[in-house]
Parts: C-alpha cells; structure tokens; sequence
C-alpha cells in the first residue's frame, strides 16, 4: 500500500490521466461518461476509485489529476476521501489535485456543511467546485471544466502550469481568517 | 332497500377509480351480467354510481351485500391501508385439532355480537385459504359505523392475522380475543411489524421472501441506480477498485439474497441510552452510528462528557427510516457507496427478525 506520487512515472503520448476519488460509484461512472463525451485534443484515461490507497499490484498511468468527489449528502463520502488523503504525496497539491462537492443544488438534503468542504479544501491549498452531478447540464458542464483542467495539469496547454493555474483559482477566493 | 345502505353502496363507488370498476362489480359478483351491460361507463361517475345504486334496489341489496362490495374494493386497494401483523399461539398441550372455516366464521361473529351487539361481521374468502373479514364497529346503543370499519386477514391453518390499523384503539382486545377464540388459539401478540404491504408481510411472517413473489407497483427505477453500474463498456473508464467491489457485491448478496426484497416502507428504532453514559466518563468512547443517506446518529461520551454530561435522566432517541422500498434500499446502500459493507445486523435482520419496529435498551 504506496503513496500515490504525481511525476513517478513517464507521461503517456498525448493522454492525460485523470483519477476519481469519491464513495459514490454511480457518480464518478457518470461523470467519468460525460467527461470522455467532451471534446478535448488529448487522449483521456479515466481511473475511478472508491478510495486510497490503490492496489498497488497493477501498472497503471501517470495520474495527472486527482479529483476527490465528496457528495453533500452523506457523510459518509467525506469520511472516506478525508482517510484517503492520508495516501496521497504532498506534491499533488502544486496543483494537480481537486476537491469536488456535488449535491449542492439541493441543500435540504445536505448533511454536510459547505464550509466543511471550503475549510478542507483550503487546508490542502486546493481549490473546491461546487456542483450536482445529477444534473444533467451541471455535470456537463463540470466535465468539461475538469478535463480542461487535466489538459492543463497534463502539461498540454502551451504556457499554463498546473502552478499557474492553482495561483489563478486561489486569487479569485477572498482570503479567509486563517489566511490573514 | 334502506336509504343507508343506498348511500355506503355510493359512497363506496365513489372511492374505486373508473379503470377499475368493471373488475370490481364482476368480483363483487352481485349485479348480474346483463346488469352490468346496461351501466354506460362512459358518463360521470356520480350518475354512474347512481345507476349502480338503481341497480341494487331493483335486487333489494342488503347490508351485508353492500359490505362485501367494501371488502372487494379494499382487496383491490390494500396498499392503502396499514396493516399490522398479530402472531397467536396454542398453549402447552393443545394439540392442532380440525380447523373448519364455517365455524370459524360464526363463532367469530357470535363473540363480537355478544360483546357490543351492534355490530356488521361480514366475510369473503380469498385464495390460499385466506379470508377476508370486514368489521363495522357500533357499541351497545349506537348503530355500527359503516364508514370505518376494520379489515382483518385470516390465513386458516396458519398462526398469523393481519388487521388494518385502525382508530378505534378499544375494540383491539376484544377483536383480537375474537380471533384467538375463533381459530382455537391460547394467545394473541401484536407483533413490532406493519407495513402497507399485505404481501410482503405475508412472505415475512411465512418465510416465503426467498422466493420470487409479486409486489404491488414493481420497483424497477429503484434498482436501476445500483444495478446500473456494472455496464462498463467504455475502455478508457479504469475501475481501481475492482475486487473490493466485488467483494461489497458478494456480501450484499449473503446478507440479503439474490431475490427482490420484501416491501415495507419503514423502520424504527427506539433507543433507551441510560445515564450511565455520564456516570463513567472513563469508557473512551461509545458510540453508536448508522449510515443513511439523510441520517446519521451518534452518542459519544468522551473524558468531557459535553452537553450530555449533566443530564440525569435517560436519553431517549428514536431513529425512523422511511423509504417507498426500505429494504431494496437497504440492499443497494452499499453497493451505491453511501455505507460499509456489512450492515448493521439491526438493519439486516428485519426480514428474518420479522420486525420493523425496534425497541433497544442499554444492557
């Protein structure tokens, strides 16, 4: 049982690897659906994982982006990515590493807190999305977004970092108390 | 033809949906064929129900004709009632002796008439031995209320009645004294089961739920969010965690079976934690959790003690889950990742246990 490491291996010719992290399998298929439905320049891998660590006895890509996929709704969810955070090598938060939260359109069924996630996320200096992956539009949306972001963190976009673009994300949130 | 019965036998049209009349006036089996040729299905449903009523008074229907009608309808819509499951016993020594049905039906009435005298009993048999009883309480002085009776199921040869639930919480002993006397029973508990799903609470108390058995109202969608994930057709779609998966699947599958799962649409559990959770703050931490996707329920009792440290009395705490299939969900919660694998034997245990409300105390 290994720590995952972003820049462990060679990257693949032309494709970008993406690794979904997050309890609700039904989810991440779906999401991983609608990501290899954009229409992206790259080749797109998608792993998906009910947690950390992986097993450790198979050969799989250069993961250019982790993406851990906390749903609102259960508690559960956010438990399961908080243990799996233990796995991961601190370098994937230079930017290639993301928290997402789904379920936030309904918030009468959301048993965990935004600010959990914002504080999380934050603690990892790694930038959260908000969205329902059970909306059609918004995860369509979402997939899009996210493999733009792994085009960038696969180092396909000529002149964006993953660096760069982290700074970018974070400069656009107010800086909290903790920051000051 | 009484002018009451007249309206119950309107009033009761009224409540069946029009797909569905003509099934029920051919189950009642009291207009004739030819009868029910003259009935325009295509008019309103109060004139239709007028004629039906025309109808009855040329055959001079009788009370008990108008309460088979009531009966038939609620066969057609047991879904909409609760029902409760009573479990009855002989005593040490009483062996089975012969069961008759007719006189199971007659003595069943004469104990009721003799206790409140006012009162409609009327019968109608169904299949698998089952039949069908139809109360219409009154008391010593009042007429019976036709309008809120009490239905109750006996499945002869067999321990176990159900009952709708019903208001008239005071006629429930002397009914369930009734049932026990009329079938040659010792005793009659009320067992911590209900449903609105007279089948599936059938295939329960009769551990008929291994067997594929039909459901009122099918659940496919239900099904289809858990099941849906195992088509992977896609090659750049990696599952990493393949085994475990299957291992999720496996154990979900010991547990609860590979058959769809009896109806039943909640469960309660009624905790009784004593003070002994402040009294000895050294027990590092109690707790107590279950996953749901709306709930999760936690007591803790930690070297600070926290808010429940200065109660005295025992902390009470009822848990209610409530699902259109609670068992099919309970099924699919840890194969859709929102729970660990296994369940916690006191959600698993409904079917066998034959129980869905749960009374827990501290040992």
């Amino acid at each position: 049982m290994s720590v995952l490491r972003p820049l462990d291996k060679l990257p693949g010719l032309n494709t970008a690897t993406v690794l979904l992290v997050g309890a609700d399998d039904a989810l991440l298929q779906r999401l991983a659906d609608s990501m290899l439905k954009t229409d992206c320049a790259s080749e797109l891998r998608v792993h998906l994982a009910r947690s950390l660590p992986l097993p450790s006895n198979v050969n799989r890509p250069r993961v250019d982006l982790l993406v851990f996929v906390i749903n609102l709704h259960s508690k559960y969810s956010l438990q399961s990515v908080e243990k799996s955070l233990h796995h991961v090598d601190a370098s994937f938060f230079l930017g290639k590493a993301c928290f997402l939260a789904t379920g936030a359109g309904r918030e009468n069924l959301c048993s965990v807190h935004r600010n959990t996630i914002v504080r999380l996320a934050r603690t990892y200096r790694s930038p959260v999305l908000f969205c329902d992956l059970e909306v059609e539009g918004s995860r369509a949306a979402m997939a899009q977004r996210l493999a733009r972001m792994l085009q960038i963190s696969a180092g396909h976009v000529p002149g964006v970092s993953a660096m760069s673009l982290l700074s970018l994300l974070r400069s656009s949130e107010s800086p909290s108390l903790e920051d000051l | 033809m009484d002018e009451t019965i007249a309206e119950f036998i309107r009033r009761t049209i009224l409540k069946i949906p029009m797909s569905e009349m003509m099934t029920v006036l051919e189950a009642w089996n009291f207009l004739s064929e030819s009868q029910l040729q003259t009935l325009n299905l295509r008019q309103r449903k109060d004139s239709l129900a007028q004629s039906v009523v025309l109808l009855c008074e040329e055959k001079c229907a009788s009370l008990s004709d108008a309460a088979l009608l009531d009966i038939v309808c609620t066969q057609v819509h047991r879904h909409q009632k609760i029902w409760d499951v009573y479990q009855m016993s002989k005593g040490p020594g009483e062996d089975l002796d012969l069961f008759d049905i007719e006189q199971f039906k007659s003595s069943f009435k004469k104990i009721l008439q003799r206790a409140l005298r006012n009162v409609t009993v009327s019968f109608r048999d169904a299949e698998e031995n089952a039949v069908w009883i139809r109360i219409a309480w009154g008391t010593q002085y009042t007429k019976p209320n036709q309008y809120k009776p009490t239905y109750v199921v006996y499945y002869s040869h067999t321990p176990y009645a159900f009952t709708s639930s019903s208001r008239l919480k005071s006629n429930i002993p002397l009914l369930g004294q009734a049932l026990t006397v009329a079938s040659k029973h010792h005793q009659i508990v009320k067992m911590d089961l209900r449903s609105r799903y007279l089948d599936s609470l059938k295939a329960i108390v009769f551990k008929q739920y291994n067997q594929n058995f039909e459901i009122h109202n099918p659940t496919a969608p239900l099904q289809e969010r858990s099941v849906g994930l195992d088509i992977n057709t896609d090659s750049r779609i990696i599952h990493e965690n393949a085994v475990e998966k299957d291992k999720v699947q496996r154990i979900t599958q010991e547990t609860f079976g590979d058959y769809p799962q009896p109806r039943l649409e909640f469960a309660q559990y009624k905790f009784w934690k004593a003070a002994m959770l402040t009294t000895t703050p050294q027990t590092p931490t109690q707790s107590l959790q279950f996953h749901n996707r709306f709930l999760e329920t936690k007591f803790k009792s930690d070297l600070n003690g926290g808010i429940l440290a200065d109660r005295e009395e025992p902390l009470r705490c009822l848990i209610k889950f409530s699902s259109p299939h609670l068992l099919e969900a309970l099924k699919s919660l840890a194969p859709a990742g929102i729970a660990d694998a296994p369940l916690s034997p006191l959600l698993t245990c409904i079917p066998s246990r034959g129980m869905n409300y749960f009374k827990i105390r501290d040992k």
